[in-house]
């Protein structure tokens, strides 16, 4: 991916599989973001080829517009900075994103301007199934609350539910863990190995948190300077010397204090 | 603001007041009055003959609005320092008000519309009333109409009396080219306005802000110019006189009809007078305004509206959810239109006859700042704002030439005391727990 005379994502290749946790890492720069970006139709690569496998069929992504990706390739995202619908409640904020499904239902809308049963029985549907997000994610009891007000873990938790009631194929989760305390990183890796387990559903996430992205990963992939370094298993990845190199400089290894280097390592 | 030097314990008023500041303060205030005034109060031209102009100057009044600004902010100045931290006791009880208000929404608005209702028919009503009445029902729907472009889906339009001016002339046309009645040419004006509605949404659907309220004037302006000049069609500045007026089930409201035809006071076996059509014209409007509030109300619970007010809320993360922007743009832009149309067709039969005049700039204003008034998003705000903006100009003839004034400043009063609108609360289209007493108005 190039702007300009930047190159910020250079010759990358990697997969994501369903039923997975796959992690992209590296320091800020590397291009991660743009990997997403590129993904999720914000920006349309300069080169190479994004192929979705979903429902039996290879969709090309980049050759899409962004909201038919997030439609028919079934790829939902959430934000480094949080993009709630502030003003609407939370509840709204998920059955909004069940608003294709909702919209074929009603027929665009016509058959619930008629109040016809097939309109109610899918909004109901919707309903339910945003209420099983939110129970799944904690925030049953603040369903009728404005998005807005709500605690900065609670909206980020509320985002990933926001996206998963979208029905994805592909989950990318751009850097989750950002501002959380341990305790919330720590439930946000039960909730992320739950819906692993549970959901039909690949997992793609940026992280700089590397007790979320060592604890959970099924693969990590390392950038660095729009190149990728590594690409393996936590295991394989903690002990690359290229990616300790990346990470804190040659030099720096040896003046590191005991715990953090054994992080790394 | 200023810092006032002294000690300020908490909330008390014990310390010295900061003379300097506010006198600093005044003087600059004074200083913009004294240059804002020189060309609007301290000149003025006459006429002195053979088409010339001559300046008289007045010097005595620029220096009465600078002493009177002067003056004025001195005293803002002082009563806000000396205010009490918090909420003053007039802003207490409005807020108590309107608390009380939010609270009895339901039954309030039963109460409003029994009233509306039986307006023409209460012993202080007359056909003055009813004229009034009638036109901030016109606005009321217009409002709610401007409501779902601007308050539910967030796109700032500046040209809606276009949508406006195509209902009216569409029927003024099919009626005058087609035969078609009042009822008739309804849905058709609502169609045509709502195709102008998607072909003005094309364009714009990349411009935000500021961008599109220019665009949106702008070919708010291009149909009032194309009506005025394309005589041929649209009778140019003349307009289109002898539109015909709504009958009721076929039943014309005239004194007499031609051979074979039942007028309404004959079928009715009552005596004829001016004020029975000006009744049915009130209670058709009333019916279309009810109409279009329940529609948009019913709109804003269904994935159509939810998706306008998403788009409002974040375009970006509406892409990311597989919304796509271009339709539930247009179809705002669309649906909007289409009420607009609506209004325009009544308008057309009110007056019985249509001219580019009525469809100026300030139309589109005048709604929008009924909109804005009102609290975006907010149904019974449009109604307030619309009362208000129709009915202070009218109490305002009384003072003749003080009108204007009156108007500005009640609208600076609106702007200081109620930022955000009368009512910009805005209710959940839906709960996951509902609740068992209304919460407030939609």
């Amino acid at each position: 991916m190039r702007f300009g005379g930047l190159t910020a994502v250079h010759d990358l290749s990697f997969n994501a599989h369903s039923r997975e946790i796959t992690a992209i890492i590296g320091p800020n720069g590397a291009g991660k973001t743009t990997v997403f970006n590129c993904l999720t139709g914000f920006y349309k690569p300069s080169i190479g080829r994004l192929t979705m496998h979903v429902n039996g069929e290879a969709l090309l992504l980049e050759r899409m517009d962004g909201f038919r990706i997030a439609r028919q390739a079934g790829i939902a995202r959430t934000f480094q900075n949080i993009r709630l619908f502030a003003g609407m409640t939370v509840l709204e904020n998920l059955i909004v994103a069940q608003h294709n499904l909702l919209m074929s239902a009603s027929m665009f809308s016509i058959a619930g301007l008629f109040g016809l049963p097939r309109y109610r029985s899918a909004e109901q549907a919707a309903v339910e199934r945003a209420r099983h997000w939110l129970d799944k994610v904690g925030l049953t009891e603040r369903a009728d609350t404005r998005a807005g007000t709500l605690p900065y873990g609670a909206q980020r938790r509320l985002e990933i539910a926001r996206a998963l009631c979208a029905g994805p194929a592909l989950l990318c989760l751009d850097e989750p863990a950002a501002g959380l305390n341990p305790r919330e990183s720590a439930e946000l890796n039960a909730l992320l190995l739950a819906i692993r387990a549970e959901q039909e559903v690949g997992i793609l996430l940026i992280e700089h948190d590397m007790r979320v992205v060592m604890g959970i990963s099924d693969r990590i992939i390392v950038l660095d300077y729009g190149r990728k370094i590594a690409d393996g298993t936590p295991a394989a990845v903690r002990a690359d010397p290229n990616v300790i190199k990346a990470y804190l400089g040659e030099d720096e290894v040896e003046t590191l204090p005991g715990s953090l280097a054994t992080d790394l390592r | 603001m200023t810092a006032a030097s002294g000690r300020a314990v908490g909330n008390s008023t014990v310390a010295t007041v900061d003379w300097a500041a506010f006198l600093k303060d005044a003087v600059i205030a004074a200083m913009v009055a004294t240059l804002l005034a020189l060309p609007l109060v301290g000149v003025e031209t006459y006429d002195v003959g053979g088409g010339a102009l001559g300046i008289r100057t007045h010097f005595d009044r620029v220096a009465i609005a600078a002493a009177a600004v002067f003056a004025g902010r001195l005293a803002l100045q002082i009563r806000q320092r000396f205010l009490r931290r918090g909420e003053s006791r007039i802003t207490a009880i409005l807020s108590r008000l309107t608390a009380w208000g939010n609270r009895q929404a339901l039954r309030l608005t039963i109460a409003g519309i029994a009233f509306a209702a039986a307006l023409p028919f209460l012993p202080f009503s007359s056909r003055y009333l009813i004229d009034l009445a009638t036109t901030v029902l016109i606005y009321v729907m217009l409002g709610w109409g401007l409501n779902v472009v601007v308050g539910l889906a967030g796109l700032l339009d500046l040209g809606y009396v276009a949508f406006y001016a195509v209902g009216a002339y569409t029927f003024a046309l099919s009626a005058r080219d087609l035969g078609l009645t009042f009822w008739q040419a309804l849905p058709l004006s609502g169609l045509v306005a709502a195709s102008f509605g998607v072909i003005l949404g094309f364009p714009v659907l990349r411009l935000r802000g500021d961008y599109l309220a220019i665009v949106t004037l702008g070919f708010g302006e291009i149909i009032r110019i194309v009506l005025l000049n394309w005589s041929p069609v649209t009778g140019g500045p003349n307009g289109i006189s002898d539109i015909p007026r709504p009958s009721f089930f076929g039943l014309p409201f005239a004194r007499s009809a031609p051979e074979g035809v039942t007028t309404f006071h004959q079928f009715f076996g009552l005596e004829f007078s001016p004020n029975q059509r000006v009744t049915y014209i009130y209670f058709v409007i009333l019916t279309l305004a009810l109409v279009t509030n329940l529609f948009t109300l019913r709109l804003r619970r269904l994935p159509i509206g939810r998706a306008w007010e998403a788009l409002r809320e974040d375009e970006v993360a509406c892409r990311a959810l597989g919304i796509n922007p271009t339709n539930v743009k247009l179809s705002a832009f669309g649906i909007g239109a289409m009420l607009g149309g609506f209004a325009g067709c009544f308008f057309a039969t009110r007056q019985g006859f249509i001219s580019p005049e009525s469809f100026t700039f300030i139309e589109s204003a005048t709604i929008l700042a009924i909109v804005v008034l009102g609290g975006m998003g907010s149904q019974m705000g449009v109604v307030l704002a619309a009362i208000l903006l129709v009915t202070l100009p009218e109490f305002g003839r009384a003072f003749a030439e003080f009108r204007m004034l009156i108007f500005g400043a009640a609208m600076v009063a609106i702007m200081v005391w109620r930022p955000r609108g009368l009512l910009a609360h805005r209710e959940p289209s839906l709960l996951l727990a509902p609740r068992s007493t209304r919460g407030s108005w939609p």
